[in-house]
């Protein structure tokens, strides 16, 4: 009779090992109780902080008293790590119930379908909405998308195809000019434009200043994608006798064209929330206007800093239902970014 | 039967001259590419041109001096004007180096647990939440950072300044803890935790897996192998992300705006509830400021792009040099 060695998996916790760290955490919790019922620490802080040092500790020197030191550091170092990822989450987490709670009670049919031109952020959540701040948003995005995707996509393929004697310089003015503060853009179209050309405000000076903020990270989004391509269909694409022109319209971009939409929706995502510049440059118009050249606009960050700074709290209602209108935006850009660039290459 | 004919063909000439399309594109192209030196350009020529008189007026007491006021008469000229940017300065430096501190230790780790200790799924739900995060708009940092976050931050600042607060960073005198640089240091950290996590995410993943694998073999613990592959792979591109934060951080405006006091006093003690931030007072002054005084919110602006620069310059040489030593 043969018998069947089944396969097994020897680095995977065994029922044993999850008992005893179920245990361990148990116990971490009960010490964080004692602790603070007995000793003058209050808070949740207090908990926190007992629970993971408890933790810590318990499991280090088990692996220390069974395995040695090694295994010992590997223990804390588990819990440090674990620590800093539940760090990072709870803002997350805070910030989207925060958003959800308080601004779901401000929506409603009304908030898309009038703008403000009739009503003060004060006045009752049933006058006035944020069509025009939406629209507003929309009409700047659109206009900075325009200007900066061929900028920001040329300077990739310079970076990645030309390879000229300015790569070095260039690519660091790039990683520069994503440094620049929004503010400091906003100041630049104020000085530059605004006030020598146009003199007024206008929704073309928000999508300028917005401009400059994109094309960084359209640059740098689509230079790494750039990159990935790999060299032999550039190759393939001069040895059956295309140009340089021909290969890289016909082969390099169609090849990374899910890669440069990816980097085409980060810069919107980017920019679609910018608040500074628009304070300085857009006027915050309250009606839906559709003279971009010329005359205030609205956007969704300058409604929402309207409201906040009203401070009642209706307002305050509404600047956490533009919040949370915002954040949508925000993640819809990002889903279809997903699906977008996920479809395969035809 | 005629005999075969034996030609040899021409050779053909060989040319490596660019077609008419190739020349066009490439100057297409390079002209494209030179958008970032011509927009960097004109920034620092326009500001530097509006910002040329009060520089002019203050000579060096714009960088070394506090006091920022102006005083008009009864027509609106300007009978005295003292712009002076120090407290603005050490302000903006001490909240993004706070942010900086708290940010890149909380990054790193996250980052470990998402590429060696998370399970697949978590790691797929973590990284989409992370990387959203990276894109949420700072105004929502900052409203929320204002009524959400503030009254823990200010707890923990009391708790801080208890126990340590003989350490003279800490000293807080007056008693006042609302609205301190501390305050805007750790709202900018939680802005910045997700850009430096994805970076640092990214780099690490791209420690080769043969290297990995080999430190396993070789009975190393997983913190044996991070440290041994990881780190050393790693520690540029940690580097550069947070240099990216520190960039960010310093030029943030709405976010610090909301939750910082501004006061025209250079101050150390993190604790106290009175910073500066050049964005924010550009902001802050904005609103009611006359011709002059744009002027001067120019030149201000000027100093932060310059500082940011730096920033970014000095970020680009570390990554360059540690890029070099990582195996």
């Amino acid at each position: 009779m043969t018998t069947i060695v089944l396969p097994t998996k020897p680095w995977a916790a065994s029922k044993q090992d999850r008992l005893r760290n179920f245990l361990f955490y148990l116990l971490a919790v009960a010490v964080s109780f004692v602790l603070v019922a007995v000793t003058p620490m209050k808070g949740k802080l207090a908990y926190a902080v007992i629970f993971f040092i408890t933790y810590m500790t318990v499991t280090s020197l088990y692996s220390l008293l069974i395995t040695g030191s090694a295994a010992a550091k590997d223990a804390a170092i588990k819990s440090l790590v674990g620590l800093g990822a539940t760090v990072t989450l709870i803002p997350i987490l805070s910030i989207i119930g925060t958003v959800l709670r308080k601004g779901l009670p401000g929506l409603s049919l009304g908030l898309f379908t009038s703008d403000m031109s009739l009503s003060a952020p004060t006045d009752p959540l049933s006058s006035g909405g944020l069509l025009h701040a939406i629209t507003g948003t929309l009409t700047m995005v659109a206009m900075a998308l325009i200007l900066s995707v061929p900028l920001g996509i040329l300077t990739a393929l310079y970076l990645t195809e030309i390879r000229g004697k300015f790569s070095g310089p260039i690519r660091f003015l790039v990683q520069a000019m994503s440094g620049v503060p929004s503010i400091v853009a906003g100041l630049f179209i104020l000085s530059a434009v605004l006030y020598p050309i146009t003199g007024n405000y206008s929704g073309l000076m928000g999508a300028l200043a917005l401009t400059i903020l994109m094309i960084p990270t359209v640059a740098r989004t689509s230079e790494e994608v750039l990159q990935l391509i790999p060299n032999d269909l550039r190759e393939a694409g001069t040895a059956l006798g295309g140009t340089q022109w021909r290969t890289v319209a016909m082969i390099v971009i169609p090849a990374a064209r899910s890669g440069l939409i990816t980097a085409v929706i980060l810069g919107i995502a980017r920019i679609a929330g910018e608040t500074a510049p628009l304070l300085l440059l857009t006027g915050g118009g309250d009606r839906v206007t559709g003279k971009v050249f010329d005359g205030p606009i609205g956007s969704l960050p300058y409604y929402i800093w309207k409201s906040f700074n009203a401070g009642s709290p209706e307002a305050l209602t509404r600047a956490w239902a533009g919040l949370l209108v915002l954040m949508i935006v925000v993640l819809i850009l990002f889903t279809s970014a997903r699906a977008l660039s996920s479809r395969k290459i035809s | 039967m005629p005999n075969p004919v034996n030609t040899i063909p021409l050779p053909r000439e060989l040319t490596t001259k660019p077609r008419r399309s190739d020349k066009v594109f490439r100057q297409v192209v390079t002209t494209g590419g030179l958008s970032s030196l011509a927009i960097l350009g004109l920034i620092a020529f326009f500001l530097a041109r509006s910002g040329f008189e009060v520089l002019r007026e203050e000579g060096l007491s714009f960088i070394t001096s506090s006091e920022w006021s102006i005083m008009t008469d009864e027509i609106g000229n300007v009978t005295e004007s003292n712009f002076g940017l120090a407290a603005m300065l050490v302000g903006t430096i001490l909240c993004s180096i706070i942010a900086v501190v708290i940010a890149v230790p909380i990054s790193v780790f996250s980052a470990l647990f998402l590429n060696f200790y998370a399970p697949i799924w978590l790691k797929r739900i973590l990284v989409s939440i992370i990387d959203t995060m990276a894109a949420f708009p700072s105004i929502l940092f900052g409203i929320w950072g204002f009524l959400v976050l503030m009254p823990s931050v200010e707890y923990w600042a009391k708790l801080i300044n208890k126990y340590f607060g003989w350490i003279l960073l800490f000293e807080v005198k007056p008693y006042f803890f609302t609205r301190s640089p501390f305050v805007a240091g750790v709202v900018l950290a939680i802005m910045i935790i997700p850009i430096i996590t994805s970076v640092s995410r990214e780099v690490f993943a791209q420690a080769p897996l043969d290297r990995i694998q080999a430190a396993f073999a070789l009975g190393a613990t997983r913190w044996a192998m991070i440290k041994a592959v990881v780190i050393p792979y790693g520690r540029s591109g940690v580097v550069g992300g947070a240099m990216l934060g520190l960039g960010r951080a310093m030029g943030e405006t709405v976010a610090v705006y909301t939750v910082l006091n501004i006061v025209y006093q250079v101050n150390w003690h993190v604790l106290l509830g009175a910073g500066g931030n050049v964005a924010s007072l550009i902001i802050l002054k904005f609103g009611e400021a006359s011709p002059y005084e744009i002027k001067a919110l120019m030149a201000a602006g000027l100093i932060l792009f310059l500082m940011t620069l730096m920033v970014n310059a000095g970020a680009n040489s570390i990554v360059k040099r540690t890029g070099k030593s990582g195996r």
